[in-house]
């Protein structure tokens, strides 16, 4: 199983909502999250090695998280689930309320992976894998750069902050990708094809027994202020005074 | 699609992010298209629309990046042009049986446009490319199919359309290219001139004359490079389209076996317009994607620029410039999108609407990429910038496949028809 998030699209002008309490996102061009996609493509590899026998794609938001699933069909994904989330609800998604819903599809559907991409690129939590794998009690290979199924579990390949970390964990197991576990293959146009006969199917939180209530309420949302210009100093003495009156030292 | 750190981060600055390095930041922006009412997805079914985001997608990544290499160095991009095949960009709208797509002319259309954001030079050669496999597919016989077609879908081969010669352009009927038969055998003398790909391709799909003068004389036959017999003039130099070898294609007694002839003797010519028809529609969807590419640099360009105290984007004569120039972007794209739907209908005034929509759409989408470089100032005559690229490139447009002039012939020979 595979999950994926659709965010907008990289190269636009983000504009924040003139109330403060969020981001633009009405009529903006959505895309998959760019870890997600690395995600779909290593469980797309693993079904090609006939390690895996099926891949379901699953994405929760409204009507256009379709169209991602759709994407991820035409990478080869097998089929999809979509945890209709909309309006307010979708608003306060997070990942505690995610990881509800995929602890709760895991079951449901006997899964024995779940690969996610390790964050997400709007709000950066780098979250929901972990707290999918706590609310399963199944192990997590998070950061993974390479991973490889061997007889008795999945050795995973990390990165981390001191260069890389070998493990190896037990299935089922929660698995988030990072940016070098592999490069993403472009959809071919007869797999695009393919894509529209394979099956989404319609879920809805509650039919999963999830409640969606968030535990975080988001005070202000803010752009970064804007670049002040620097000032050119002579002597390192200027440079300190400037420093003090600028009460930084 | 490749991650890059840093455009990952443009997400959530605001209005910080970088626009200094503008060739970097115009590429990345013209990738997904995104100022809405020029979004050329527009109208599409979602099955299109994923279709037009792999073209997308494979232009931004694998041709942009070496749009201006392979112009300066002349470079004929084979394993580029492989990896689109892979993706079934081989034979777009060629049968599934023998390794095609499938798909329809409005399909190729979109998918066209979006490849072309990417490299128009490259895009216009595989779009010849298709044209040629659609016509042994849609006239060969089955053993002619299945030896040609799946080569030439997968680019293992790549085909050259031979038409044109020294002494007929615009008056293509009046070729002189003769085929004489001797037993199983064509014998071929004469040259055509102007070959797209003409020296590096593997079939040359030619149009030669079995019979009398004029049209019905014509048919068209299939020759394999290394056929004793056909050889190539030198690479022309040229102003655009430098992704793509253009070379005379000469036959000296080449001797061509009877069943490389596609359809019936004296059907040759017919065969050509036919595939002229879409390799029109291809050839306007080209335009179409330079010209997009173009406005969105050409607007970058005005939002960064400054003169007289404030950005390009504060005056109005640029505002209207530009407004002009994405009014007729999507006109054009409307023109060529319903072009292509008649052809697949094969509507009776097919053949004038593809005309039609080639005629329009190379002038208006000339014109468009040449008032963003004018938009440019200084720097849009550069080579480090793309839009005189585009302008180069898509210059030939209002020539090939038909002059815009041939294009008006074949308008007015409709309207003017005695009923």
């Amino acid at each position: 199983m595979s999950k994926k998030k659709s965010f907008l699209a990289i190269e636009l002008q983000i504009r924040v909502k003139p109330d403060h309490s969020g981001v633009v996102t009405d009529g903006v061009k959505h895309s998959m999250n760019p870890f997600c996609e690395i995600a779909v493509e290593e469980a797309v590899k693993l079904k090609e090695k006939k390690l895996m026998k099926e891949v379901v794609v699953v994405s929760c938001g409204p009507q256009q998280s379709q169209e991602t699933i759709r994407t991820a069909l035409a990478m080869g994904a097998d089929r999809g689930i979509h945890v209709e989330v909309s309006g307010k609800d979708y608003e306060t998604l997070g990942p505690l309320q995610v990881s509800k819903i995929l602890a709760a599809l895991a079951k449901k559907e006997d899964a024995q992976l779940i690969i996610l991409g390790k964050q997400a690129i709007d709000d950066d939590c780098n979250q929901t894998g972990q707290m999918t794998a706590a609310l399963l009690d199944w192990p997590q290979g998070t950061f993974a750069s390479e991973v490889s199924l061997e007889k008795d579990g999945i050795k995973v390949v990390r990165e981390i902050d001191g260069g890389l970390e070998t493990i190896k964990i037990s299935t089922p197991a929660v698995l988030t990708a990072d940016l070098r576990l592999n490069t993403p293959r472009y959809a071919t146009l007869p797999n695009i094809m393919k894509a529209k006969k394979k099956k989404i199917a319609n879920v809805k939180p509650a039919d999963l027994g999830v409640d969606l209530t968030s535990r975080l309420e988001v005070l202000r949302v803010d752009e970064p202020p804007q670049r002040q210009a620097g000032m050119k100093v002579e002597t390192v003495d200027d440079l300190v005074s400037k420093l003090k009156d600028a009460g930084k030292v | 699609m490749a991650v890059v750190g840093p455009l990952s981060r443009i997400a959530r600055i605001g209005s910080t992010f970088c626009r200094n390095n503008s060739l970097i930041f115009s590429r990345s922006s013209q990738r997904r298209g995104i100022v809405s009412c020029i979004d050329p997805s527009h109208g599409l079914t979602d099955e299109q629309k994923e279709f037009q985001k792999v073209a997308f997608d494979f232009a931004a990544n694998e041709m942009a990046p070496h749009m201006a290499d392979w112009d300066q160095k002349e470079i004929f991009p084979v394993e580029t042009m492989r990896k689109a095949a892979q993706l079934g960009f081989g034979g777009i709208y060629v049968q599934p049986d023998v390794g095609g797509s499938g798909l329809s002319r409005l399909d190729t259309s979109i998918i066209f446009e979006a490849l072309s954001t990417g490299c128009v030079s490259t895009t216009a050669y595989i779009s010849i490319h298709n044209m040629c496999a659609w016509m042994i597919d849609t006239f060969g016989n089955n053993e002619q199919r299945e030896k040609f077609c799946p080569d030439l879908c997968s680019m293992e081969k790549f085909a050259s359309y031979c038409l044109t010669e020294p002494g007929s352009g615009s008056d293509a009927a009046s070729l002189l290219t003769s085929a004489q038969k001797k037993g199983d055998h064509y014998i071929l003398n004469g040259s055509k001139a102007f070959i797209s790909g003409g020296g590096d391709t593997d079939v040359y799909v030619v149009m030669c004359r079995t019979g009398v003068k004029g049209p019905k004389g014509i048919s068209c036959l299939v020759v394999e490079k290394g056929t004793p017999g056909l050889s190539f003039g030198k690479k022309e130099k040229k102003v655009g389209w430098n992704s793509q070898p253009t070379r005379a294609v000469i036959f000296e007694d080449c001797e061509v076996p009877v069943t490389n002839r596609l359809g019936e003797e004296g059907q040759g010519f017919n065969i050509a317009m036919k595939g002229l028809n879409g390799g029109r529609i291809n050839i306007a969807s080209c335009s179409l994607g330079a010209a997009h590419a173009s406005v969105l640099l050409a607007r970058d360009h005005l939002l960064v620029r400054k003169q007289f105290g404030e950005a390009l984007a504060n005056n109005q004569y640029l505002q209207f410039k530009l407004a002009e120039m994405a009014t007729k972007l999507v006109a054009s794209r409307l023109l060529v999108r319903e072009a292509a739907k008649a052809l697949q209908e094969n509507h009776p005034d097919a053949v004038s609407l593809c005309s039609m929509a080639k005629l329009f759409v190379t002038d208006e989408c000339f014109n468009i990429c040449n008032q963003a470089l004018q938009m440019h100032g200084g720097y849009g005559y550069l080579k480090d910038y793309a839009v005189q690229q585009f302008v180069r490139d898509i210059r030939v447009h209002q020539i090939l496949e038909g002059t815009n002039e041939v294009m008006r012939m074949i308008i007015s020979r409709n309207l003017l028809m005695e009923s």
